[in-house]
Order: structure tokens, then sequence, then C-alpha cells
């Protein structure tokens, strides 16, 4: 990625790694030029209706709020503020489709229209791209190299499954359950809105989807792909509001799935709200995954695996490698490099092609970070934080790593969702094992050994939904993800995410 | 043993002043951590037969009971999971071999308490020990079935496989007391979880009756819990309770229905549900198609993704 259109220069950070031998954290002469990313490619709207059976229609009442870019401040685009009567207009229109037009299409005619809707996002990635960046506040390079054409790519894969549901489920019939109602989060909008739509598609519901309410955008780019897609009208919705408004959704008396990906906090309260029906619940929320590094781990991939688990996306990543687990042997060896590597990190304008971290997707985010990063060190952990300029508006956080951190500590124990990282020592591999499992959470870990046995053994004592090995944060249409413990239930990806959305019925 | 129904399970001597031996009548208890205790809260209810008359006192367990169970099945959760596919089957399998044995036992009882005549309750006998033969058949099974090999876009072995969730919390049904707790009660035992299970309210002996069988096969101690007792008073408490994983609320009463999926809710514990269409009276259980299902399984499983790189 890096480097890839550059002819000349290495990459070069704007102060010297220890490593360099130039002295510690000493300014070096030679910097990127800026490279942004052209924006006029997306051709933002005043305001957004809500996308109700196939058209954009204002709310009732006609509320709207505002989307603001994150790393300007400035207000992007007025959006329509649903109220709990849009709620059921949409939920209304969601039926109609799945009694009448996308229920009664064969799976081999709903392959065809995912397909396109593939199709179609790879031809408007670029768009896309800068969308998210603008909206989201996300790098470009991730926006494009990893939400878009994954986004894209689960629609590809999912698409081929519309007509070979009788093989991912032998001996069952498998029938759609009807309306979805499906809430996402606004730490990856377009592909958590791919990983939502594309399975409950496949297995012929339809479905009313709410984006978070600071990204709104990209999902409202994507009602414009559906229409070009000419999906049948009502197949499906996108409303815009506040959290309540995704309550009212999912606890809609007519609604027969919910799939929600957020915070614990509120997947509790929506499993509340689905209680004592029939509704099909599946959540993904969040996590606290501890990175393991052996004394035997290649260390300087382990360095980029361990900056890519926090910092990637600003960290807000359900699955973020939030605690460093690393064999004390090496500890030290592992804490310089990364100090090093961090120096180097680009905090900045996410529409910058060299920017690693971008901006936090809002002040509130930035409020949340900021004050748990004041409890670690209030509760006694080293703060660390290399010495870079940050842009002077906008919501930006310098990412930080805290030493000498206790697990009692809220930095080790909470949910942070920012490129904050807690290191934390092990001795033996039980240790290792007990540290990584003493949380409520359960949806990712990482191991780091140059030994296969070590991974596997180690794989099968974590509790947690997603392993990685000798790397971090992958993702593949093709991978189940999901939580064990309070991270959730039900997996998204692979023949199993296609579980969360149908009926089994007898042969 | 006993051998002609409700009679011999309720003990009574002979009144027509010939002289038959007086039966020696048998405590029904507690099945804690492989142990059979009372409960310690030293309270009992009267449980009667389908026909009214009385027939035992079962032991009313209380919140630390059931605490204590709860304890007794995290305890005994690692050792019950590690155990070979193969040997997990095997033991579950030997349940229904003792079960065999006491077949005229379970007949009698289970007569007694849904009223049935001998003939259909040993319909429903034999089809509960057949049940645990078809789960057991399941353990190592159930991974290749559920699991995969993922081809990612990334030189990567990626892999899922299911593990068990932990500790399963069982509400068994109200009315199929013996039929209907198999089959729900094998289902999350094949793939390694360990369980606390309330037996029926009403009729809740052939439940201990089985603990019995429990005890001496080669299932180990805690990895099935049994508590007798009022639902109004266990349920809130296992659904409630922080260390079970998941709950099966198939015998929850309706009108506790809201509350027991709340407080589940509340540290996201895996449900498994009957549908509110289906009637928990009118259910067959005898049906295998309806009652033989790896979706059962299936429900008290977790998923884990593991990607594992490929290169020197």
């Amino acid at each position: 990625m890096a480097g890839r259109n550059s002819t000349s220069v290495i990459p070069a950070p704007d102060r010297a790694p220890n490593s360099w031998g130039l002295g510690d954290g000493q300014a070096i002469p030679w910097d990127y030029a800026p490279a942004p990313e052209a924006r006029d490619i997306v051709t933002l709207k005043d305001r957004y209706g809500l996308f109700i059976n196939g058209r954009f229609v204002p709310a009732t009442g006609g509320d709207t709020f505002v989307s603001i870019d994150p790393a300007t401040e400035q207000p992007l685009a007025a959006i329509a503020r649903a109220t709990p009567v849009d709620v059921d207009k949409a939920v209304r229109a969601a039926r109609r489709a799945q009694r009448r037009s996308w229920g009664q299409l064969s799976g081999r005619e709903r392959a065809k229209y995912l397909f396109r809707i593939s199709r179609i996002l790879q031809e408007r990635s670029r768009e896309f791209a800068v969308l998210e960046s603008m909206d989201s506040g996300k790098p470009i390079k991730e926006s494009r190299d990893v939400d878009v054409p994954l986004a894209a790519s689960h629609f590809w894969y999912y698409a081929g499954w519309a007509d070979k549901l009788d093989y991912a489920f032998p001996g069952r019939v498998a029938r759609p359950l009807g309306v979805a109602a499906q809430i996402i989060p606004w730490n990856f909008p377009l592909l958590m809105l791919a990983w939502k739509i594309a399975p409950a598609l496949a297995a012929g519901n339809t479905v009313v989807l709410k984006p978070a309410s600071t990204t709104p955008l990209s999902a409202l780019l994507f009602a414009e792909v559906c229409v070009q897609a000419d999906l049948p009208p009502g197949t499906v919705n996108i409303i815009t509001g506040p959290g309540e408004i995704g309550m009212a959704l999912a606890t809609h008396r007519d609604v027969d799935k919910v799939a929600f990906t957020g915070s614990t906090e509120i997947g509790k309260k929506i499993g509340r709200g689905v209680a004592g029906t029939d509704k099909a619940l599946t959540l993904e929320l969040g996590g606290k995954a501890a990175n393991i590094v052996f004394d035997d781990a290649p260390l300087d991939q382990a360095i980029e695996g361990i900056v890519n688990g926090i910092y990637f996306n600003q960290g807000e990543v359900c699955c973020a490698g939030s605690r460093l687990l690393v064999q004390e042997s090496i500890a030290e060896t592992v804490i310089d490099k990364l100090k090093d590597r961090l120096s180097t990190i680009r905090v900045g304008d996410p529409l910058d092609k060299n920017t690693d971290v971008g901006a936090i997707n809002s002040k509130a985010q930035l409020e949340k970070i900021t004050e748990l990063v004041a409890s670690g060190v209030a509760e006694g952990a080293d703060l660390y934080q290399p010495a870079c300029d940050l842009p002077e508006r906008g919501y930006f956080f310098r990412p930080t790593l805290f030493t000498n951190v206790a697990q009692s500590h809220r930095i080790a124990r909470e949910e942070i969702f920012g490129p904050v990282l807690s290191v934390l020592t092990f001795r033996t591999p039980d240790e290792a094992v007990e540290k990584a499992n003493n949380t409520a959470y359960g949806l990712s870990a990482g191991i780091w050994t140059d030994k296969g046995s070590r991974i596997l053994e180690m794989a099968s004592r974590m509790k947690a939904g997603v392993v990685w090995a000798n790397t971090f944060n992958r993702f593949d249409p093709t991978s189940p993800f999901g939580g064990y413990k309070e991270s959730g239930f039900g997996r998204e990806g692979g023949m199993h995410g296609l579980h969360a959305y149908v009926r089994l019925e007898d042969r | 043993m006993a051998t002609n129904g409700r009679r011999a399970v309720t003990g009574r001597a002979s009144t027509n002043g010939t002289v038959e031996r007086i039966e020696v009548r048998k405590t029904y208890k507690l099945y804690i951590g492989g142990a059979f205790p009372r409960s310690e809260s030293g309270r009992s209810y009267l449980v009667r037969g389908a026909d009214g008359t009385a027939i035992a006192n079962a032991c009313r367990a209380s919140r630390k009971d059931l605490r204590d169970a709860v304890r007794a099945a995290r305890n005994a959760f690692p050792g019950w999971a590690a155990k070979t596919a193969m040997n997990r089957g095997q033991v579950l399998y030997r349940v229904a071999e003792l079960m065999e044995g006491r077949r005229d036992q379970f007949v009698a009882e289970v007569g007694a308490a849904e009223g049935l005549r001998e003939p259909r309750a040993r319909e429903v006998v034999d089809r509960a020990i057949d049940r645990w033969v078809w789960y057991a058949g399941w353990a190592d099974k159930i991974t290749q079935i559920l699991g995969s090999s993922n081809p990612v876009a990334a030189p990567y072995f990626n892999f899922t496989i299911p593990e068990p969730t932990g500790v399963v919390g069982i509400v068994a049904p109200e009315t199929s007391s013996l039929l209907g707790l198999v089959s729900r009660l094998a289902a999350p035992l094949v793939s390694g979880n360990t369980v606390v299970l309330l037996t029926s309210e009403t009729r809740p002996l052939p439940a201990v009756t089985l603990t019995e069988v429990l005890a001496t096969s080669d299932v180990p101690g805690g990895v099935v819990n049994v508590l007798t007792g009022l639902r109004r008073e266990l349920v809130p408490v296992l659904a409630g309770h922080d260390d079970v994983d998941a709950i099966d609320t198939w015998g929850v009463p309706e009108a506790m229905r809201l509350e027991t999926e709340q407080l589940a809710s509340d540290d996201v514990k895996r449900l498994s549900r009957r549908p509110t269409t289906v009637n928990e009276a009118r259910f067959d259980w005898l049906d295998d198609r309806a009652a033989e299902r790896p979706e059962w399984i299936a429900a008290f499983l977790e998923m884990k993704t593991v990607w594992h790189p490929i290169g020197a």
C-alpha cells in the first residue's frame, strides 16, 4: 500500500526512531508531501431523505440532523430524522416486498441482483471510499483498501449462496425469517452494512437498516446503488436517526429478526427489548482483545501486527487488539520497538493517502477516549505518546501506549474504542491464557509465535470467536466473525453467517 | 425393584391383612456435583401423581442450592469439554445402557407422573433411552457437520470449529417429565457443556431417578446437576446468574417468559427458546423428526475461527 505510486523515496517518518541512531525523537529533515485524495468524486446533496420503498422521502414532520466531517468539524449534509411513524412505514414496505416481490424471487434471481450490487460497489469504489473517509474520519487508504473492497466481496460471496441454500443446511429447508431490522455502528459504516444486508437478502429476507447517526452517508449512497441495481422497492429500506429510532425498529412488532452491531451496553438493552417475542436475534458487541506475543515470535512482523491491531481505524474496532500481552523476557525490546514504530505513525487528514490514523469519529467518542486515558494515568499506568503534531481542527487523538498496566485498571478492562494500547506481561503460556480470558468480552485474540503447534494450542484455549495467528484484524467474507461471552452471539460471514437469517424446516 | 406401576412407587403396604413386605421408600434428593444432598433450606414439597394421589416429597431447592449447582457445573466444565469426542459419546451411550436396566422403574414413575397407561409409558421410556443413543452418536460428528474450512483471499489456513458454550441452564419441559427432559439435556451435553437442570415442577420424580442413573454411569460428577423445586423461585435465579452462559427456556411458564428472557439478556446469555407458537404441553416428544435435531446441539456451541499463517 504505502509507496505503491511512489517512484523515489522510501517512506519516511518525521522524527527519527531510536533505531536510526540519530538520537531519540530527533526531527529529521524530510517529510511527506501532502497527498490528498480529491473530494470532487463525491457529490454531496444538501439534504438526504429516508430510503423507504425504493424512494427517498423526508421524515414525518420534516426534522433533520447534521452529519459532520470529524476531521474538519464542518457539516456535510442534513439528514432526515426518522420518527416511529417512519419506522412503521419502512417495516411495512419491507414486509410488502418480502411477501410480494423479493420473497417471491427464486434464489437464482436473488443471486443476480446481489452480484449486480457487488459490481456497482466495485465500479463506484472510489466514490464510496472518499465519502466514507469524509463522514467517518477513517484514513482513505483503509476505506479504499479495506472497507469498500471487502463490502463488495461480501455481496459477491453471499450472492453465490442465494441459490445454494439447500447445500448449506443438509436435511433441512432454509426459509427466510421475513423482515430483518439491522442496526449498525459508525466504525465501518459501509462494511457493516454489507455484513448485514448481503446474507439477509441472499436468504430471501427484506431489511430495514439504520446506520449510526454520525455516519449515515455511505448507507444513503448505497440506497442509490439499490436503485441503480433495480432492486425491487422495499427490499432494502434505510432509515436515519438517533439511537431511540434503532430501538423502535428493533422492537417493532412486525420485525422477525434483529441484528445489532455496537456496544455491549446497548446490545443488552436490545436483548431486553426483544425478550418474550419470537424475534431471532444476533448481537455483535464490544471487545477487549488480547494480543499475545511469545518470545519466539517474528518480532518485526509482530510489531507491525500490534500496531495494526490497535491503531487500525483509530482503534475504533470492536475486535481491536487493545491488550498487548508480551512474554516478560522480550517485553523491554518489544516496548522499545513499539515506541520507535509509533514515532513514524502519521496522524492527520483522513483524505491524505499517507495518513495512518485519521480522525476520531465524534466529539463524544473523543471525550470518552480522553476520559479513559486520564483514568489510566490516575490509576498509575505509564503513558507514552509520540510527539506528533495534530491538526488544529477536528477530533484527533495521539496513538497512545500504556505500560505498567495492571489487570484491574480500567484501561485493561473497559473497551476504549480508540488508539490506546495497554501493555501487560506474562511468563508462562498458562498465565497468558488466564490473563487473555480474564474479561467479560470474547471477540478476538492474537497469537504471535513461530511454533505452529503452539498457535493451535493457544487458539483452542482462547475464549474468543476469532483468533489471528501472526496477523491481526484480517477479515474475509468467507470467514465467520463473532463473539463469545458478552461480545455477543451469532456469526457474520461464511456459511455460518447465513444461519442468522434462515428458519430451518424439516424436509 | 418396582415392577407394577404406581403401587410400587408409592410403597403402600397391603391392607388386606395378608403378610406383605413393607416397602423401603426412596428419598428423592437433589443432584449436585455428583452428590445427593437434600436442599440446604430443609424444605420440600409434595408431589402428586397425575391422578392426584400423593407420591412423595421432593426437595424444594433454594437459591443457594442453585448457586452451588452452578459452581459444580463450572468446575466440571473444563474436564468434560476436554474429553475426546468419542469418549464423551461413549459416556453418554452408557447412560442409555443403564437406563435400559432400570426400564421398569422408569415406566412406573413416568406412568404415575404423566398419567400414562403402561404400554404408552413404556413407549415413552423406550424412546427416551433411544434418544440418548441418538444424541450420543453426535459427539464425534457435530464438528464435521458444523465446522468449516474457509477459503480466504490471503495466505492463511482459516477454519471454524464449534466449541461448547460452558455452563448451560435448562428449564426442563413441564409436561414431558423424562422424554422431553432427555431430549433437551442430551443436546448440550454431547458437545461438552455442563448443565444445571430444573426438573418439571409438578412431575419431578423420573428426573430424580435419572440422576441415580447418571451417578452410576461414567458421567463425571458436576457435569449434570439436577434440582427439583418451584419455578417461580428458581428460574429467575438461573436466568440472572452471571456464571451461567446459556439457558434453555423450553419449560419456562408463559407468565415468566418475558422476565426470564430479560434477565438472560443482562449478561448476554445464549437463549434457546420454545417458539411462542409451540404449546409446551402438546409438543410431540415421540416424534423423532421434531425432537432429534442437530440445531439443538448447535444452540449451545460457539463458533471459533482461527487464522493460521501459511508460509515458511
